[in-house]
């Protein structure tokens, strides 16, 4: 390197102050270092959360099997399945699982919540053994409604039979429609825990002096309810519910391990048919295209709590506008 | 005779669920001089990783053991040898041969080497000497381990299924023995039901016992999913024969069925609410194992032959593939020839209680399928056999068709009443034509 020395001598000292001016700006900015400490975080999500969602996108669109990476169809997966009535059976059992589930739940729950908000004997324990069907493994709980729903165990059945009530057992998951009902008891038997705990930390965080107020004014036990403790409620409501949908949306273990989705496929959910298709089928394409399928539903779920529940008019008390 | 209690059948039931683990057959064998002379000797210094499902019985696993400790003590090659739940073992093969590393042998079930033949080890050399010293293999073992006229993989046996009956029950039905037929059978189903030992078949979503028995209807009837030219086929005066039956047949079953899984019709059985069930033979082990006294009572026979006069059974068949990528083939075929021979193969069916039907003629020979005569039923499993998506070929589809419970589904629609016979087979030739990418 032979470049004039006086030019070098020049660039050292305009390119010093800069460096230092670097690490100092830098140091105090509390933008950057904000990204920066925001880093892990993101890289997490989005080594775990969007890369593996992008990827499911992308299968979707291939005739992917296991292991092999298949190439781009278009289209052609999702004319497949729209042409496939299994698959449409699929949704409409999603659906009615989801919705009929959730509003279940709902209601249960937020009764269950109530009843805890009063003053009791044992609160502590009875709140702890409202928890544990939530804490039970599902796969435990599962196993065990299995044998409730059993064609020639039930105990259901056989204590109805014991007591005169009915002459056979119950066909609780063979007969299409009672197996629909049956799992969706199950499914509401394991969510209705999450809801009520929930709601009831959301009751407590609600001031006395709110009910004091309202029982001044002459407020009648509904009219606290309907114009005190639901709108304070709200907020948590729509977290939970978004939440509680989201769960019973993507339900799995529970189905998979009472019927596989039988009786002729009438409670199979689009995560167990995805699974069905993808992995024992080896047809990873598909399978992904049913899993994106469900990403509409999700969504809708998730932008009907923040736009519909989470408005403030709703929350303060007052009518829509 | 002591009546089970709910407590016993329960537990009952879940030890069938979770196989029914036996003793060692106890059978000693010595370390012939035969097996020294191994056709298929290792490359020096190789070493092999096997990955096989989970046993069901327990014998199974301590004989296989066993075999593999002998063969690294003969060759002095270390065999690692991996369990699987056997559903986990499809797509982890699928995924170890497409990505080219893995496992250097993997057992695995049914059309599995048909989805990746290329990247197999050609196994044509090991099984026809296997072939030629053993009476050679049955046909559906061969059309199950062969593509284009190559072997492609090494069929380890079918877990096989047959009628499981009570026998005081059949005679109470005024049979002397089981009928050979169809038509008897319904018969006996029909009496079976009228004295209250109704029989149960299962009709639920269930992976091992509804695609085979069902599989069996269909065919043995003359109907298929698939011609020779892998055509759908599925709407014919055979199928809807066949659906017809299996509509019969229903009104004579325990109510629930359709909702039954792989393990219901065990737990059932042993409690005594039916009195015939298609299975493998572990529930006259569960039966045999927990003392029950319903064990003497317990009979097999073969599944009936059809309208077509041959018999046609799908049974769960497993195979051994020699993966393309290892880097010791040699040892691959060794292994797989040593463990498919007489000197360790035997043994092993034995500690296996007849749970694994040979691929072998000379292997019927058997002592474990005479020493008790309920087992020799199965004995018979992979020469009544045809292979699966018959009378197509094994492959992508073929799997998908069974996986998708196209079969089972068919069959529970018609016989429940939910649709009828033509339109359930209207409904299975649309889900075939999908797969077959008609």
């Amino acid at each position: 390197m032979d470049s004039d020395p006086d030019m070098t001598l020049h660039a050292e000292a305009r390119a010093a102050p800069v460096r230092v001016g670097l690490w100092t700006r830098f140091n105090n900015s509390r933008n950057l270092l904000g990204w920066l400490f925001m880093l892990p975080a993101a890289t997490v999500l989005l080594a775990f959360l969007a890369y593996p969602l992008g990827l499911g996108i992308w299968l979707g669109f291939t005739d992917a099997r296991i292991g092999r990476t298949g190439v781009f169809v278009g289209l052609e997966n999702y004319a497949f399945l729209g042409d496939d009535a299994v698959f449409w059976l699929s949704v409409f059992n999603t659906v009615l699982y989801t919705a009929t589930a959730s509003v279940i739940k709902f209601g249960l729950g937020l009764y269950l919540s109530i009843l805890l908000n009063n003053r009791m004997p044992f609160k502590a324990l009875i709140r702890a053994i409202v928890l544990l069907p939530f804490i039970v493994p599902t796969v435990l709980s599962a196993i065990a409604f299995w044998w409730i729903y059993d064609s020639q165990f039930s105990i259901i059945s056989w204590a109805l039979v014991k007591l005169g009530w009915i002459d056979g057992y119950i066909n609780f998951l063979g007969d299409r429609n009672l197996a629909r009902a049956s799992v969706i008891a199950a499914n509401i038997w394991r969510g209705i825990p999450f809801v009520a705990i929930t709601l009831l930390a959301g009751l407590q965080t609600i001031s006395p002096a709110l009910y004091e107020a309202a029982t001044l004014d002459g407020a009648t036990p509904w009219q606290r309810f309907r114009y005190v403790t639901l709108p304070m409620l709200t907020p948590i409501i729509a977290v939970v519910m978004t939440f509680s949908v989201l769960f019973t949306f993507a339900d799995f273990q529970l189905i998979w391990v009472l019927t596989r989705g039988g009786p002729i496929n009438a409670t199979h959910l689009m995560a167990t048919l995805s699974y069905q298709r993808a992995i024992p089928g080896g047809n990873i394409g598909e399978g992904a295209a049913i899993a994106i399928a469900m990403i509409p539903f999700l969504l809708a779920a998730i932008l009907f709590s923040y736009f519909g529940l989470q408005r403030r008019r709703w929350q303060q008390g007052e009518e829509d506008a | 005779m002591r009546k089970l209690s709910r407590r016993e059948v329960i537990k009952l039931g879940a030890g069938v669920t979770t196989g029914a683990a036996l003793g060692s057959a106890g059978m000693s064998f010595a370390t012939s001089a035969a097996a020294a002379e191994m056709p298929f000797k290792p490359e020096p210094g190789a070493r092999l990783r096997l990955l096989r499902w989970k046993r069901f019985v327990q014998g199974d696993e301590d004989l296989f053991e066993k075999n593999i400790a002998k063969f690294t003590k003969l060759t002095g090659v270390p065999v690692r040898v991996d369990h699987e739940s056997w559903e986990d073992v499809r797509p982890k093969a699928a995924v170890a041969a497409n990505i080219g590393s893995g496992p250097d042998i993997i057992i695995a079930w049914y059309d599995d080497p048909h989805q990746y033949p290329d990247k197999l080890i050609d196994m044509t050399d090991v099984a026809e000497d296997l072939g030629k010293r053993y009476g050679g293999w049955y046909p559906a073992a061969r059309t199950y381990g062969t593509r284009n006229g190559r072997w492609i993989s090494i069929p380890w046996g079918a877990a096989g299924n047959a009628m499981v009956y009570r026998g005081s029950w059949l005679k109470e039905a005024g049979f002397e023995r089981f009928p050979e037929d169809t038509a008897g059978l319904l018969k006996l189903c029909r009496a079976l039901k009228k004295n209250g030992h109704p029989p149960g078949f299962a009709l639920g979503n269930a992976g091992g016992d509804g695609n085979v028995w069902t599989h069996w209807l269909l065919w043995s009837h003359g109907g298929k999913l698939v011609d020779e030219n892998n055509q759908p086929a599925v709407v014919s005066p055979e199928t809807e024969a066949s659906l017809e039956f299996a509509r019969q047949l229903y009104e004579t079953f325990i109510p629930g069925t359709t909702s039954w899984l792989d393990a219901n019709n065990n737990k059932a059985f042993l409690a005594g609410k039916i009195g015939l069930t298609a299975n493998g033979i572990s529930v006259y082990y569960a039966a045999k194992k927990g003392k029950l006294p319903i064990a003497s009572d317990i009979q097999h026979a073969n599944l009936p032959v059809g309208p077509v006069g041959r018999p046609m059974e799908l049974h769960l068949l497993t195979q051994m593939m020699g993966m393309g990528y290892s880097k010791y083939p040699k040892a691959v075929k060794s292994l797989i020839h040593f463990l498919m021979s007489k000197e360790q193969y035997l043994p092993w069916q034995q500690a296996s209680i007849g749970y694994i039907t040979q691929p072998l003629k000379a292997y019927a020979s058997n002592p474990v399928w005479t020493e008790d005569p309920k087992h020799t039923p199965y004995r018979d499993c992979v020469a009544r056999m045809v292979s699966n998506g018959y009378a197509g070929a094994l492959g992508y589809a073929s799997a998908q068709v069974m996986a998708d419970y196209v079969v089972v589904n068919m069959v529970a629609e018609a016989a429940s009443g939910t649709l009828t016979p033509k339109e359930a087979m209207k409904r299975a030739e649309k889900r075939v034509a999908r797969y077959y990418r008609i």
